[in-house]
């Protein structure tokens, strides 16, 4: 897929970034640019701020100070938090997909596969079954997910192959950006492989450009061109990914590279 | 055709006080001017159970005056329980005519149905609305709703319709079959089936609805567009039978199926009671060669 | 191709202590297209890490690296990771001892994937990528398994093909003969006669004597520092 877009323009800049809760601090003056295709990580402990950065970063939690800027698909650009709530709602039902943690949350359990990953279509105008369907399987055979699972109900789907459908319920309206909450989060460890595979392969394939929060580090390495490191609420280090964990500077992140378990 | 009756002494006329009728009439303005749009009301105690036509009840009472005829229906039927004790109701409390001919009623509180006799510009139809919000299935908070309604984010209700036909190769759902009012709001047309959703389109009559429970008040202007949702490739569709009425013959009208004993012997009549007998009085008639139920005698109840 | 100049490279270990050691001191040099610079010194004198900040994995403390990358000479001490990525993409190729695995990725694709990277049409990738594995002796049934299985020697001739497939013009090799047998060695060697010839520069760590004196150019005598507090 070539992007219509001048790559040399970043997709999303963030500028001086913060969040309260009250006076208990969520994250503090975070600003970065993301680049079409490319990946950023985000690690840190919990409690380190980055699910709340996550959260002011794909529009649903309006920050105490800063700004985001997403450049659409025209190029223009856009502060997230000055546009409607209409138009900020249809950038994240089209251009934008959010993975979460818990699938339950980025799923809906009460209709089938095919009408989960058929939603985000028919939200922007999809008014033919047929197309409508055959894109859904389309969808499920990219996410490796058996078509004849396509009328079931996502609660008699495995842990895996929930997060794979919630990844094809966002990636059917060919969005530029996704948001992933630890997307392998209580997965088990062969399932997890699969899906990091499967991730890795959508990524490059579609030029996706991807904020991915995790601890997991294995998993920060295997998908991020890029890390930031988060510690109570500040970005501590950040740069290339394999930089940041073979030649960590900070203390903080030397002590979260010597912490991981090799097996 | 119509019977007179005297008002109980001690009520209001139509039984609520006249500051009540205002604010309902004032929601029911606002709901007239935004089509579909679902107006909050203050909901009033009504001597009757919530699910008995509550909300159906207070639009009524507030916009009856002395020279209406009032026609109460259930499922069509003039002398179901619930139809009876509403006509009785305000005979009661407002000593109003009441009928049970379509054409000679100026207010027709229905629950279920709409009459087959297409109505004029000098009727208004009540309909009683249990659940008004037609998201509710795909999404249970009141706040998501009322955004997704402002929005104008319609996408869920063609996920509903989705999961019919892929579970039954066409769209199952046969009354509070949702529609769109005016090209602007998605609306629950009350529980009435599929079948009377195109009289709903640009019908000449006023349509309003009341929630009693939900508190909740809209409306259909005259002369609106009503457009019931569907797909390209599977367009809205109406119930059909293969039957015609076994009373009265009609075969364009809704029909409910009547089980005449243990055998499994049964009919399809008209559900509408009046527009059958309309018919029969002008000597249609139908399949059934049994003895005729005695609709005058049973109609009289009240 | 490459111009270093000047670089210092010290590790501080906080979760020891904060304390502090030096690894490089005000190292230069240059690598023209062509020559094969090899770095030669003993265990601790830094020659790993002076190949892995040339591939912007470790930081400098300061000091320079050029790079020449698409006609311009671009200092990797300084740029973005976005610019590095593209760098490593197109102009830098590393071949370190051990493979990095990834679940449930085949051989075949480990050594494709840089070239697909560059829009080399798959068929043509794959057609190449066999070509290699089968001159470094890789057999057949072993292509479409993942490599994590695969024994030592196996799993750096992979590495090997990743890292020569696409024909960088610049390439790093932290010892890529360590633990293969003779044969391969002297595909190895070939490959790297080859590389020199189409005008590639190299820097290269070699353990092993006969390697070296086959591929140098020239030399960069290293030592270790003491440690500094």
């Amino acid at each position: 897929m070539s992007p219509e877009l001048d790559q040399s323009q970043p997709l999303l800049t963030v500028n001086g970034l913060s969040h309260y809760y009250g006076s208990q601090l969520g994250c503090s003056n975070v600003g970065f640019d993301l680049y079409p295709g490319e990946v950023l990580g985000i690690v840190g402990e919990s409690g380190s701020g980055k699910s709340t950065l996550l959260k002011c970063l794909s529009a649903v939690l309006p920050p105490s100070e800063g700004e985001v800027i997403y450049r659409d698909r025209t190029g223009l650009p856009h502060d997230i938090y000055q546009i409607s709530e209409s138009a900020r709602r249809m950038l994240r039902r089209t251009d934008w997909g959010v993975v979460e943690q818990n699938p339950r949350d980025g799923l809906r359990l009460g209709v089938s596969a095919g009408a989960n990953i058929g939603e985000r279509m028919m939200a922007v105008g999809a008014r033919h079954y047929g197309g409508i369907r055959s894109e859904a399987e389309s969808w499920l055979d990219k996410v490796e997910i058996d078509l004849g699972r396509i009328d079931d109900l996502p609660t008699t789907f495995s842990g895996g192959m929930q997060q794979r459908l919630q990844i094809a319920r966002n990636l059917v309206t060919r969005p530029r950006l996704i948001f992933m909450d630890e997307p392998t989060g209580g997965l088990d460890v062969s399932v997890q492989a699969r899906l990091l595979d499967l991730l890795r392969g959508l990524v490059a394939e579609l030029g996706l450009s991807v904020i991915i929060v995790t601890h997991d580090l294995a998993v920060a390495r295997l998908l991020s061109h890029r890390l930031m490191v988060m510690q109570r609420g500040q970005v501590v280090e950040s740069g290339l990914t394999d930089q940041v964990l073979d030649d960590p500077q900070h203390p903080y992140t030397q002590l979260l590279v010597s912490s991981v378990l090799l097996p | 055709m119509s019977e007179q009756h005297e008002a109980m002494e001690g009520y209001n006329f139509a039984y609520l006080d006249e500051q009540t009728k205002r604010m309902i009439r004032r929601a029911i303005l606002k709901a007239v001017a935004i089509p579909g749009y679902q107006v909050p009301f203050g909901g009033r105690e009504m001597p009757l159970p919530y699910g008995w036509g509550t909300g159906g009840i207070q639009i009524t009472a507030a916009v009856i005056g002395h020279d209406d005829v009032l026609k109460v229906i259930d499922q069509g039927a003039d002398d179901t329980t619930n139809a009876v004790n509403i006509r009785r109701f305000f005979s009661r409390t407002a000593g109003m005519a009441t009928t049970t001919k379509t054409v000679a009623a100026s207010i027709i509180q229905t629950r279920h149905r709409i009459p087959e006799q297409p109505l004029r510009e000098d009727q208004v139809l009540v309909y009683q609305v249990p659940i008004p919000e037609p998201l509710r299935f795909m999404e249970p908070r009141e706040v998501e709703t009322r955004k997704m309604h402002a929005l104008r984010e319609y996408g869920v209700m063609h996920v509903k319709l989705y999961e019919d036909i892929a579970r039954f190769g066409h769209i199952a759902t046969t009354y509070s079959y949702p529609v769109l009012v005016n090209d602007r709001y998605v609306m629950s047309p009350s529980p009435i089936p599929k079948f009377d959703n195109p009289k709903m389109d640009m019908m000449p009559a006023l349509q309003l609805f009341g929630a009693g429970r939900e508190k909740r008040i809209y409306a259909i202007p005259p002369y609106t567009k009503v457009k019931s949702l569907d797909f390209d490739d599977y367009p809205f569709e109406v119930q059909q039978w293969e039957e015609n009425c076994a009373l009265c013959g009609a075969d364009n009208s809704y029909l409910d199926e009547v089980v005449l004993d243990d055998e499994g012997n049964r009919m399809f009549v008209c559900s509408d009671s009046d527009y059958c007998e309309e018919r029969r009085a002008l000597g249609e008639h139908g399949g059934f060669t049994g003895e005729q139920p005695d609709l005058e005698e049973q109609n009289h109840v009240a | 191709m490459i111009s270093v100049e000047n670089i210092d490279k010290s590790f501080t270990l906080h979760t020891q202590g904060g304390v502090s050691y030096s690894v490089l001191e005000g190292v230069s040099f240059r690598v023209k297209p062509g020559e094969c610079l090899v770095l030669n010194g003993p265990s601790g004198a830094g020659k790993s890490t002076l190949l892995r900040a040339l591939y912007a994995n470790y930081k400098v403390d300061r000091g320079h690296i050029l790079i020449r990358h698409n006609d311009q000479q671009i200092d990797i001490t300084e740029a973005e990771p976005r610019a590095i990525l593209a760098i490593r993409r197109s102009t830098v190729g590393y071949v370190s001892q051990f493979l990095r695995t990834i679940p449930r990725v085949s051989a075949l694709d480990v050594v494709a994937e840089p070239l697909l990277g560059l829009g080399v049409e798959q068929d043509v990738a794959y057609e190449q990528a066999c070509t290699l594995l089968e001159r470094l002796h890789i057999p057949e049934r072993l292509f479409h398994l993942a490599p994590a299985t695969f024994s030592g020697g196996e799993q750096q001739r992979i590495n090997i093909a990743r890292g020569f497939l696409p024909g960088y013009p610049v390439m790093l090799l932290d010892e890529p003969t360590a633990s293969l047998d003779a044969r391969n060695r002297q595909v190895v060697v070939e490959l790297i006669e080859e590389a020199k010839a189409r005008g590639a520069a190299i820097v290269g760590i070699f353990h092993d004597e006969e390697v070296r004196e086959a591929v140098a150019t020239d030399y960069l005598e290293m030592t270790a520092l003491e440690s500094a507090a």
